[in-house]
């Protein structure tokens, strides 16, 4: 058997590579039944990081359904609510690039909440029904008004209106939710490396020399 | 016994595949980014360098040597190890779906890391045993994990500091890969291999 | 008498020596500020959770009277420090460094400083736990060596964890600052009670006091005052070298016990609890006399001061009458700081409350305290690592913190941070270090916040669709029955008509029924009608016979219509029993 394959060089060779490569297969395929994976972990992560306004602007119908996207190959930049943050962490989390936001119109950071004007409220229950997370309360010919604390700011409910008396404001700033702002670093220019309480010192010593 | 601990110690430190043979640096300028990513990198092709060191050696004499069927071990050997980088990625996944999402492409990629075929080709050149080819593929898997691991704690101290502009990203890591060359250099002669 | 124990070596890490400057305060007595006109009492400590308050506009109140309560566990009372009238509980800015404001009760004194009458217990020492803690609870003491901590929440989690040491606080670290050293000289025996009190409570194993070197004249006042008091027998001084900052919790901890607390846990994980000078001899007062905190003592110092010292100020008083009061010197002084030059930070404005956080107001002139020169690199020196009293990294947080790369400031235990600038004092480089920590915990703090905030409005609308789903179920199963209900019916009356279809007699039978019960129906209706009229007619007629200017006219025609609607009734009666026998 042996002298018949090495007389036969080609013979030989076609046999121990596709024998090879037959019993690689055979190896892998078994492999791949054993090692097969239900579901998908990394979504639950992915969706964990984004927002949950569930305001639908990434073309998703709420957040859980972009994470599945993002979980199978979709751009991550496509979330405004969540913002550069956002962004961030996706990228640190997949290891991909951080890309700058798409979106159509400019994002500001501030967080905004809905706020209904009770004076022209008619009761219709059009907002109730388009807020995601169920924000509003309220009933048929009754006042509705928004729970400042469950809303996300996701603007669903300024469209449906009739009579167009949602605004959205931004959050008052109270001591509650104020934070220390960043120093300016080693590289801004001269007066603005100081901090910022010595700034206003600064500004008066130099009026006053 | 102290053969298999000089080569050992040759494999990582001497002859470090990829601060001294230049090879494999594919995956070590691409994911040493972040430690954990760099970590799990190493583990990776630890693995796949150890198996299929062993693995091409076994198919080098007992496959294709009795058939004079030499002149195919390079395609054989890169048979060997798509298969063995295919079941690492398997397992990668079922066990950290994360860190598969992370190393991405460099996964598959590792088949076409020349420090892996050159691991398998190198073991034939130098004659060895089969115990020698699996010492011979370990350290060069540590060595890699070694000088990864390093490197990338190295770039995240680096994307932190204030390098100057034209520095900035590749090129400084570039440098630093340099640096690093030349201090394993100074390994050389320690161990005669 | 326990003998003292003096401290040779610094048991912690770290530490710096900056110059002490409290000669500048300690030259005068302890003096008592004037009595304000208006008082400002903000409802809540830094941390939000305001009081509600009990009084409104017009009320009068007395000193120490009660005005506004807190149930929460991190808020505390507010008490009137001055007697008068209430005038408004409005926004108004506090002693913080963003100037913004919070709902305070303004209080116009009457100058007579009439004090409300709390319950005492001058006679502790018999009293028992349960009649002590209800007078600690409800007086609205905080931590005075700064962090303002309700005195009763750490109180309730020392009874609950059971305590080993207690460690009383005298170290007063911060340069400048002297409050608690003039506290000790002249009222040691109210320091005592306090310890006594909470000894009492606690039962500690150790009881240790930790007073700092520089302080040999409060030293001496404790040792004088000690025979005769409850905790003579007890009580361990101890002397620290002066160090900064010795007076940190954790560090006067592991200067006193040698140990370490945990990262990111509380001195009571080890069985310790620490409290300021200041803050028991208040307990005392609290106690003894029934004065809740409405005073405490702030030493104003500074060179742009002409009467720098140590004040007894009540809380609310306006930090810019103060100054006047001390001589401030608008000129010299290039700004206020709250607190020490070290842990400090400088007063937008001086229209703010003493708040019970206050413990000193630096005014400096330029020369004094320089402002800081411009931040530069980092050389990476190390000085910063070499004087962390928390062994942590500053200059690995620093990087991570300008970085924003806030999971990994957190690998370092930013949050372990005491913010006490040692790391900022020795920098070469003269980096604002405790500004850049401050930035990156308030950012990851916000952004936890948003977490949960989002984790809250996922799980809402995760409801939300289940609800929707859960409706659409229902309406469906509705719909479904409605259609079977319908599909029966239809086949019950299509098998009916097969059968009226097979016998005509059958049928018209039923419609004869059906047309005779239609007209019995009828009748009773006919019947139930004019009983009704019946009974309206024999109302009227009663109030007509009742009234006064009824005419005769009137009651017959009302008779009539009665005997009419009899009429009427036998009629449909006897149509009816006509109908039903047939």
């Amino acid at each position: 058997m042996l002298e018949l394959l090495v007389n036969n060089p080609v013979l030989s060779a076609l046999l121990a590579l596709s024998g090879l490569a037959l019993v690689i297969g055979l190896l892998l395929g078994f492999a791949q039944v054993k090692f097969h994976i239900e579901g998908d972990p990394l979504v639950e992560k992915i969706d964990q990081l984004l927002p949950q306004t569930q305001c639908g602007q990434c073309g998703h119908p709420g957040c859980r359904p972009y994470a599945e996207a993002i979980a199978a190959g979709e751009a991550i930049n496509k979330c405004p609510p969540g913002g550069e943050t956002t962004i961030q962490a996706l990228a640190d989390l997949l290891g991909r690039e951080p890309l700058p936001l798409d979106a159509e119109e400019g994002v500001s950071s501030d967080k905004k909440v809905a706020y209904i004007r009770e004076e022209e409220c008619i009761g219709c229950t059009k907002c109730i029904q388009a807020c995601p997370v169920d924000a509003i309360i309220g009933a048929p010919k009754v006042m509705h008004t928004v729970i400042m604390d469950e809303c996300t700011g996701c603007d669903l409910c300024v469209e449906p209106c009739p009579v167009d008396c949602i605004d959205m404001l931004p959050l008052p700033s109270e001591l509650q939710n104020w934070h220390w702002p960043a120093p300016p670093g080693p590289l801004a220019p001269p007066q603005a490396r100081l901090i910022a309480s010595d700034q206003a010192e600064a500004v008066k010593q130099e009026a006053q020399a | 016994m102290t053969e298999y601990l000089l080569l050992l110690v040759s494999t990582v430190l001497v002859n470090n595949f990829v601060l001294v043979q230049f090879l494999g640096l594919c995956p070590f300028m691409g994911v040493s980014n972040k430690l954990d990513s760099a970590l799990g990198m190493s583990l990776a092709t630890t693995f796949v360098l150890t198996l299929s060191s062993a693995f091409s050696h076994l198919v080098y004499h007992g496959l294709l040597l009795p058939l004079e069927l030499e002149y195919l071990r390079t395609i054989s050997f890169i048979i060997m190890i798509a298969a063995v980088v295919q079941f690492t990625e398997m397992l990668v996944q079922k066990t950290s779906p994360v860190l598969h999402q992370t190393l991405g492409i460099f996964l598959p990629l590792i088949t076409t890391n020349c420090a892996v075929l050159g691991v398998a080709l190198l073991s034939i050149t130098r004659d060895q045993t089969f115990v020698e080819a699996i010492i011979y593929g370990l350290g060069a898997g540590l060595g890699f994990a070694l000088v990864l691991v390093c490197f990338a704690a190295l770039r995240e101290r680096l994307a932190l500091a204030d390098v100057p502009a034209p520095f900035k990203g590749a090129a400084v890591a570039m440098m630093t890969a340099g640096l690093m060359s030349l201090a394993f250099m100074g390994f050389t002669g320690m161990v005669q291999l | 008498m326990k003998d003292l124990l003096i401290i040779e070596k610094t048991r912690f890490h770290g530490g710096i020596h900056p110059p002490e400057c409290k000669d500048l305060s300690t030259r005068q007595p302890l003096q008592t500020a004037a009595l304000p006109d208006e008082v400002v009492l903000p409802l809540g400590q830094h941390h939000g959770n305001l009081a509600k308050p009990l009084v409104k506009p017009g009320d009068s109140v007395k000193t120490g009277q009660l005005l506004a309560r807190n149930e929460q566990a991190s808020g505390a009372c507010v008490h009137a420090s001055i007697s008068g009238e209430v005038v408004a509980i409005e926004p108004r800015p506090v002693p913080h460094v963003s100037g913004l404001s919070l709902p305070a009760i303004v209080l116009h004194s009457d100058g007579q400083d009439e004090a409300f009458n709390n319950p005492s217990l001058p006679c502790w020492q018999e009293a028992s736990a349960e009649e002590l803690l209800p007078l600690i609870q409800s007086s609205g003491l905080v931590g005075l060596g700064g962090a303002v901590f309700p005195t009763r929440t750490k109180l309730a989690g020392a009874l609950d964890k059971g305590i080993d040491t207690l460690i009383i606080n005298a170290a007063e670290c911060e340069p400048y600052i002297t409050a608690d050293d003039l506290l000790m000289r002249s009222r040691p025996q109210a320091l005592l009670e306090g310890i006594g009190i909470l000894q009492k409570l606690l039962k500690p194993r150790y009881l240790l006091l930790g007073i700092e070197d520089n302080k040999p004249e409060a030293l001496q006042a404790l040792q004088e005052a000690l025979p005769g008091s409850a905790v003579e027998d007890e009580l361990q001084l101890c002397v620290l070298p002066t160090r900064y900052p010795s007076g940190g919790e954790k560090q006067l901890i592991q200067l006193l016990t040698g140990k370490e607390v945990p990262s990111g846990g509380l001195p009571l994980d080890i069985g310790v609890l620490c409290h300021n000078v200041g803050t028991l001899a208040a307990l005392a007062d609290a106690v003894v006399k029934g004065q809740p905190l409405i005073e405490r003592i702030v030493t104003l110092t500074g060179k742009a001061l002409r009467h720098p010292g140590n004040y007894r100020v009540r809380i609310g008083t306006s930090v810019e009458k103060l100054l006047q009061q001390a001589g401030l010197e608008t000129q010299q002084s290039s700004r206020v700081i709250v607190g020490g030059p070290m842990m400090g930070f400088t007063l937008p404005s001086t229209q703010v409350p003493v708040s019970k956080a206050i413990n000193c107001l630096l005014l400096p002139t330029a020369e004094e305290l320089p402002l800081p020169g411009p931040e530069q690199p980092c050389i990476r020196c190390g000085r910063c690592e070499e004087v962390c009293p928390a062994q942590l990294l500053p200059q690995q947080l620093y990087f991570y913190a300008a970085h924003q790369a806030w999971s990994q400031a957190e690998e370092q235990q930013l949050f372990d941070c005491i913010e006490c600038g040692a790391c900022a004092w020795v920098c070469p480089s003269e980096i604002p270090l405790v500004q850049y920590y401050r930035y990156a915990k308030g950012q990851i703090r916000q952004l936890n916040a948003d977490a949960e905030k989002a984790e809250q409005a996922r799980l809402r609308f995760e409801a939300r669709k289940e609800r929707f789903e859960q409706e659409a179920k229902e309406k469906e199963a509705k719909r479904k029955a409605r259609a079977e209900a319908a599909a029966k019916v239809a086949a019950a009356k299509k098998s009916k008509q097969e059968e009226a279809d097979e016998s005509p007699a059958a049928s018209s039978a039923t419609t004869q029924d059906a047309a005779d019960a239609k007209k019995l129906k009828q009748l009773k209706v006919a019947k139930a009608a004019a009983t009704v009229a019946i009974k309206k007619a024999e109302k009227s007629l009663s109030n007509l016979q009742a009234s006064a200017d009824a005419t005769p006219e009137q009651i017959s025609e009302q008779q009539q219509r009665l005997a009419a609607a009899k009429e009427q009734l036998a009629k449909a009666e006897a149509k009816l029993a006509a109908a039903e026998e047939g």
